[in-house]
């Protein structure tokens, strides 16, 4: 089977190549201007880099979309297994706009935040542009990287970005939380590492056109698989292994969890659809699958039961995270794991990535809200809302827009993604994941409505605000959760540029 | 048994134990340890690799010795930002059991 497509030569370098350069290259040199300039510059040198890195971001898209096959960039000339190649297929393409359109976004969210005269938080500040920075190379190179070494150097560098959003305050309890992360992303790293090497001893390569070409099934792939597997899902937060993201997450400030929650979770997810669908989609068999297929229903239901039960309004949308999580791994056990490829596996392949994608938006957009809820009332304690829906109406209607893409009302991109993986599940005859679908989404409809309603409640007293929130930071959030929505109103037929790089055989079904 | 296969045990070895005292130690510093424990472990591995590439004709593989390098260099920047949250994590009076250097084995006086 060939998972390249329409890929003539791993060593063909097309055109438009050197953009997936600048897709990385990018974001590192912003980073390390802005680690090398003091005081506000941190700040300009970022916000400016952004509109850069979303042209470049939409010229690969394109490029992509026009030519209709893989775009790729074989480094220094030097062709696999020697060289590094870099990769966009539509998956990729999706992934980096995505991260460009979220980053801008992010980014003015924490320029009208990180500006206030506060002053308390100035040396965070000026470190949260260059993680900032350092987050969206790190991304693009993940989604980018055509060898498995390559995306384990990405991931590192993923890692080491994030886990400092998790502590830029510096108190006891943050700090815990990111060491917490870290070491959890240490264990992850190893056993990929690992499970990389073993594949290099077993076929002698680790580029992943080539290792698709020449794995086979058996004890050297398999126990690559598991290792590999394990470590993506440590990092990535499938239950059992989410318990660090709790507090990870909702520790942060508020546009650093915005990143932690949309972006960073999505990277490791993306490596295991590599891994599994790219590198050995001969390897992973049903069994395996349906595994991981379990693992996702336990993320969804505990992950939105524990969101239930919360009592403080950033945990409830850190558990809320754990849940979606649960979504994305619905996609293995649907699109594929065996060598046939099923008339389905194309729809859950499009369900899974837009779920990537419309969580990222509407959970930004949620992580935002909570964060400015607690700016203004000094406290997130959900049954204190009461009476936050009329002072602060344009954040509870973000919140309340990202929520119903959550629960997959219609029309938004998570109902969309969801339906898909529905479609999916009925198509291919495991109506148990479906039943998985339905309550994850009634679940999470019990979430976002516990908060709406104690939110939209008549307060006993006239509420008192802390701090008054500027409107800038409002229609943000507003505008991401939009974002997640309107995700919903594209039509179904462009999705398939998601199959760009996919198996000819996959593409049919959508 | 030849040289590279008790290389390759020694090296599953030190990732079993690795493993085993990343799970089971609830101290921080000391996961830290282990966790250094296991990526020696996995260097060795390969190590063992590019030997075995020497084994099919070619004198010593050397890309999982550029691999090698590469993963020494990520593992102690690991090392480094977890230690380094470590002490920020002491000095802000987190709890004990995470900030707290574990008494290690006395040294050989």
């Amino acid at each position: 089977m060939i998972a390249g497509g329409p890929i003539v030569s791993p060593a063909a370098t097309a055109s438009h190549g050197h953009l997936l350069v600048f897709a990385i290259v990018l974001p590192v040199l912003g980073a390390l201007a802005s680690l090398l300039a003091g005081g506000r510059w941190p700040a300009r040198i970022a916000l400016s880099t952004t509109p850069f890195g979303l042209a470049v971001a939409i010229a690969i898209a394109v490029s992509v979309c026009r030519s209709g096959r893989v775009l790729d960039y074989v480094i220094g000339g030097w062709a696999p297994p020697l060289g590094i190649a870099l990769r966009a297929d539509g998956l990729s393409a999706l992934m980096v706009l995505t991260a460009a359109v979220l980053i801008i976004g992010i980014g003015l969210f924490a320029y009208a935040q990180f500006s206030a005269p506060a002053g308390t938080e100035a040396r965070g500040s000026s470190v949260f542009w260059t993680l900032l920075l350092a987050v969206w190379a790190g991304l693009n190179a993940v989604f980018l990287g055509g060898d498995l070494f390559t995306l384990f150097v990405a991931l590192e560098l993923l890692t080491f970005a994030a886990v400092p959003l998790v502590c830029l305050d510096g108190q006891a309890d943050t700090l815990a939380a990111a060491l917490r992360y870290l070491l959890f992303a240490l264990l992850g790293s190893v056993l990929y590492l690992l499970g990389t090497m073993l594949l290099y001893g077993g076929y002698g390569t680790l580029d992943i056109l080539l290792l698709a070409d020449r794995v086979r099934p058996g004890p050297i792939a398999w126990a690559a698989l598991a290792l590999m597997s394990a470590g993506l899902l440590a990092k990535a937060a499938l239950y059992p292994l989410h318990l660090w993201l709790p507090p990870a997450h909702a520790g942060a400030p508020a546009p650093a969890s915005a990143v932690l929650s949309g972006l960073v979770v999505k990277a490791p997810f993306f490596l295991m659809v590599r891994l599994w669908f790219d590198v050995m989609p001969g390897a992973a068999d049903q069994a395996a699958a349906q595994l991981l297929g379990g693992l996702a229903t336990a993320a969804i239901l505990i992950g939105s039961v524990v969101a239930l039960r919360q009592t403080r309004l950033k945990l409830l949308v850190a558990y809320s995270t754990v849940a979606q999580i649960g979504y994305l791994f619905l996609m293995f056990p649907l699109a594929g794991g065996v060598p046939a490829i099923h008339p389905w596996g194309a729809t859950a392949w499009t369900g899974g990535a837009l779920q990537a994608v419309s969580h990222a938006f509407a959970k930004a957009a949620m992580f935002m809200a909570a964060g400015l809820i607690y700016e203004a009332l000094g406290h997130d304690r959900i049954s204190d809302l009461a009476g936050i829906g009329r002072a602060l109406p344009v954040t509870v209607f973000a919140f309340g827009i990202g929520g119903a893409s959550l629960m997959g009302l219609p029309p938004s991109g998570g109902f969309v993604a969801k339906a898909l993986l529905l479609t999916a599940a009925v198509a291919a005859g495991q109506w148990w994941w479906a039943v998985v679908v339905l309550t994850g989404g009634l679940l999470a409809g019990g979430y976002v409505f516990l908060v709406l309603t104690r939110a939209l409640a008549e307060p006993q007293a006239p509420i008192k605000l802390q701090k008054r929130v500027g409107g800038g930071r409002q229609s943000i959030a507003l505008m991401l959760a939009l974002a997640a929505v309107l995700l919903g109103f594209v039509p179904l037929r462009p999705w398939a540029v998601l199959l760009i790089g996919r198996p000819a055989s996959a593409s049919a079904g959508l | 048994m030849s040289s590279e296969t008790w290389f390759g045990l020694c090296g599953a070895v030190l990732v079993g134990l690795g493993l085993f005292g990343l799970i089971t130690h609830p101290d921080a510093l000391r996961k830290l340890l282990a966790f250094n424990l296991l990526g020696g472990g996995v260097f060795l591995v390969f190590g063992t690799i590019a030997r075995r590439g020497a084994a099919a004709g070619f004198g010593g593989d050397p890309v999982p010795q550029a691999l090698v390098i590469t993963g020494i260099v990520v593992a102690f920047a690991s090392t480094a930002l977890a230690v380094a949250l470590l002490r920020r994590l002491a000095e802000a009076g987190g709890e004990p059991a995470a900030a707290a250097p574990a008494p290690l084995a006395e040294p050989p006086s």
